[in-house]
């Protein structure tokens, strides 16, 4: 049942122009910072080739690129998930799913894993484009996979915190907006606070890609993503199933 | 369907539903059996879609228990709720997704295996006329294909319960024919409960009427016996020569005799005699030429007016029939009901739905 609604989802999102166009679009985005950041690789080799440990081309392209990635879905997540289920409410098609044989729990993660599956290919350009630099250099595989299972924690995390938030509302605009004003704040608390040991840097999801950026994995970065998605997914079960106590 | 199936397929009792303070549904109670077509009369506001939601599982009741096919729509939902098939309001569409895609998601939301669900998408589109539009997409589809479409995602995967809110609604004259057609159909191998506030569509395609209002069902009885409960005995003339009325009064076993024009009379009589046979001899052998006898059928705009309004019981209240087209005047009675009556009479003139065509209605279907 899950497998279907995300299906169900997937066929939604690429009946739709706007879906292809956001895709050509980003992938143009993407492939210029790529470009931007292999010009300026190119330039700066001769003088990183005199230092004594000198850091190679994932570290200098690859990391960076994502990081890019990471800021940008920030602002990008909310577009696609705003549409889960406040589209439906307002479409007065969430009948269908509520008068079906389905819990709270199918309709949620079936449309959870619908956008994830999407928003991973949205992503995938960017290892491809990496992968590029294989016929001319030697790759550092390990970071580039933290880097994307990283990239893809990330992903579920936004795309929890946009269904619950689309969970609430009616209009599609309001949830994109709410989405976004949570994530930003997070992202805001994060990076405003000064102190080392501040606990704002830990609720923040981005802080947690840090480390995989940097190619690090650490579990406790992965427990925080699942826990944060989890969380957010039980709300939105909640509300799902509170749509048929309050109308 | 085999004989295993319970007799009653749905059952609600004592149903309650309040939102906030406001009671919208007192102590309902429903049972419909296979087989049946109900219709869920009553007022814009009266508590009908509510009812329908509570029914199929959109909104839980305060109080109160419903069993579809023996299975306790609260307790076990899941499987409830694959046999029910429910028409909202607005019908529940995917409006970026073709027609196939769409019906073929329906079946398999209900737990139908990819197989049997794509001989029930052949079987459903030829049902509710669909063959000639399956790929389209559904955005672009006519209202009256985009209902047809929303009735087809609520049978497709054969329920035994099919609960339709309003399915005529926005349609033109032939589109709502036919749809009472396909109604009338399923009525035959399924229950099928529907919601209306006009009173021709209950009068062409249920069995049973339950009307509510103020969130009570305050009548229920069969579709025909609901008819005689209006009880006026008499018939429609028309003579291109009549007779002066003293004439016409004079026949016996003629109570009243009410000229509509210049050549039609309105004729009423005691309930246990009739006079057409004195008046059809005479007709003819004083030459008034009898161009039209049709019997006067209390229809649901009268019945329903005086159910829901009882203080309609005096004489100079009363609701006089015009004529057989269906139209109705009303006399003095409240606003409200006024109001409906004028819909009513309005939707029954637009479709020509008088008491004799609506009971030629098996034969209608295009």
């Amino acid at each position: 049942m899950i497998r279907l609604l995300a299906l169900r989802e997937l066929r939604s999102l690429f009946s739709m122009p706007s879906t292809w166009f956001a895709l050509a679009v980003l992938q143009f985005i993407f492939a210029w910072f790529f470009l931007a950041r292999l010009d300026a690789f190119l330039e700066i080799q001769p003088q990183l080739a005199q230092l004594a440990n000198p850091p190679g081309v994932t570290i200098t392209i690859a990391a960076p690129l994502f990081n890019t990635a990471a800021l940008l879905l920030m602002m990008l997540a909310p577009m696609f998930t705003m549409r889960l289920i406040a589209e439906e409410r307002r479409n007065q098609t969430l009948t269908l799913l509520l008068s079906a044989p389905l819990s709270s729990r199918h309709i949620v993660l079936g449309k959870f894993f619908g956008l994830l599956v999407f928003l991973a290919a949205l992503m995938a350009g960017l290892p491809l484009m990496l992968y590029t630099l294989a016929f001319g250099t030697a790759l550092d595989h390990g970071m580039l996979l933290s880097n994307m299972l990283g990239l893809l924690l990330l992903t579920a995390s936004y795309v929890a915190v946009g269904l619950y938030v689309s969970a609430l509302t009616t209009q599609p605009v309001i949830a994109a907006i709410g989405a976004l004003a949570v994530l930003v704040g997070l992202w805001l608390a994060d990076i405003g606070t000064a102190a080392e040991d501040s606990p704002w840097h830990l609720i923040s999801p981005l802080n947690h890609f840090q480390n995989f950026n940097a190619g690090l994995l650490d579990s406790g970065d992965a427990a925080f993503f699942v826990l944060f998605s989890a969380f957010f997914l039980l709300l939105a079960m909640r509300r799902i199933h509170n749509n048929r106590i309050y109308g | 369907m085999s004989n295993a199936t319970p007799e009653i397929t749905l059952a609600a009792r004592n149903l309650s539903r309040r939102f906030g303070s406001r009671q919208v549904i007192h102590n309902l109670s429903l049972e419909l059996r296979r087989g049946e077509v109900l219709g869920l009369l009553g007022h814009n506001g009266a508590g009908k879609s509510t009812t329908l939601q509570m029914l199929t599982g959109c909104l839980l009741p305060d109080e109160g228990k419903i069993e579809i096919c023996g299975i306790d729509l609260l307790r076990r939902p899941m499987l409830a709720k694959a046999h029910i098939g429910y028409l909202p309001e607005t019908p529940p569409l995917y409006r970026e997704l073709s027609v196939n895609d769409y019906l073929i998601f329906a079946a398999r939301l209900r737990g139908m295996k990819p197989g049997d669900a794509a001989e029930a998408l052949i079987q459903t589109r030829q049902r509710c006329g669909l063959e000639a539009v399956g790929k389209k997409i559904i955005g672009t589809l006519s209202k009256g294909y985009q209902q047809r479409v929303g009735i087809a995602q609520a049978i497709i995967h054969r329920p035994a319960v099919i609960v339709l809110d309003e399915p005529t609604v926005g349609l033109d004259p032939t589109q709502i024919r036919d749809i009472r057609a396909l109604i009338r159909e399923l009525g035959d191998s399924s229950s099928v409960i529907l919601s209306t506030h006009l009173l021709g569509e209950v009068q062409s395609v249920c069995d049973r009427v339950e009307i509510m209002q103020h969130g009570k069902l305050i009548y229920g009885d069969t579709s025909a016996r609901m008819q005689k409960y209006g009880g006026i005995s008499g018939f429609i003339i028309s003579l291109r020569n009549p007779p002066p009325l003293s004439e016409l009064e004079g026949i016996a076993g003629v109570s009243s005799v009410e000229p509509l024009s210049a050549t039609q009379f309105r004729v009423l009589h005691a309930p246990d005699t009739n006079p057409s046979g004195a008046l059809l001899t005479l007709a003819e052998r004083q030459g008034w030429q009898l161009e039209q006898l049709t019997p006067l059928q209390a229809t649901l705009e009268e019945v329903f007016a005086r159910i829901t309004d009882t203080g309609i019981t005096d004489e100079k209240n009363r609701i006089d029939m015009q004529d057989n087209q269906g139209s109705v005047r009303a006399e003095p009675f409240d606003k409200a009901q006024e109001s409906l009556v004028e819909a009513c009479t309005e939707s029954a003139d637009a479709l020509s739905l008088s008491p004799s065509t609506s009971s030629g209605r098996t034969g209608e279907k295009q």
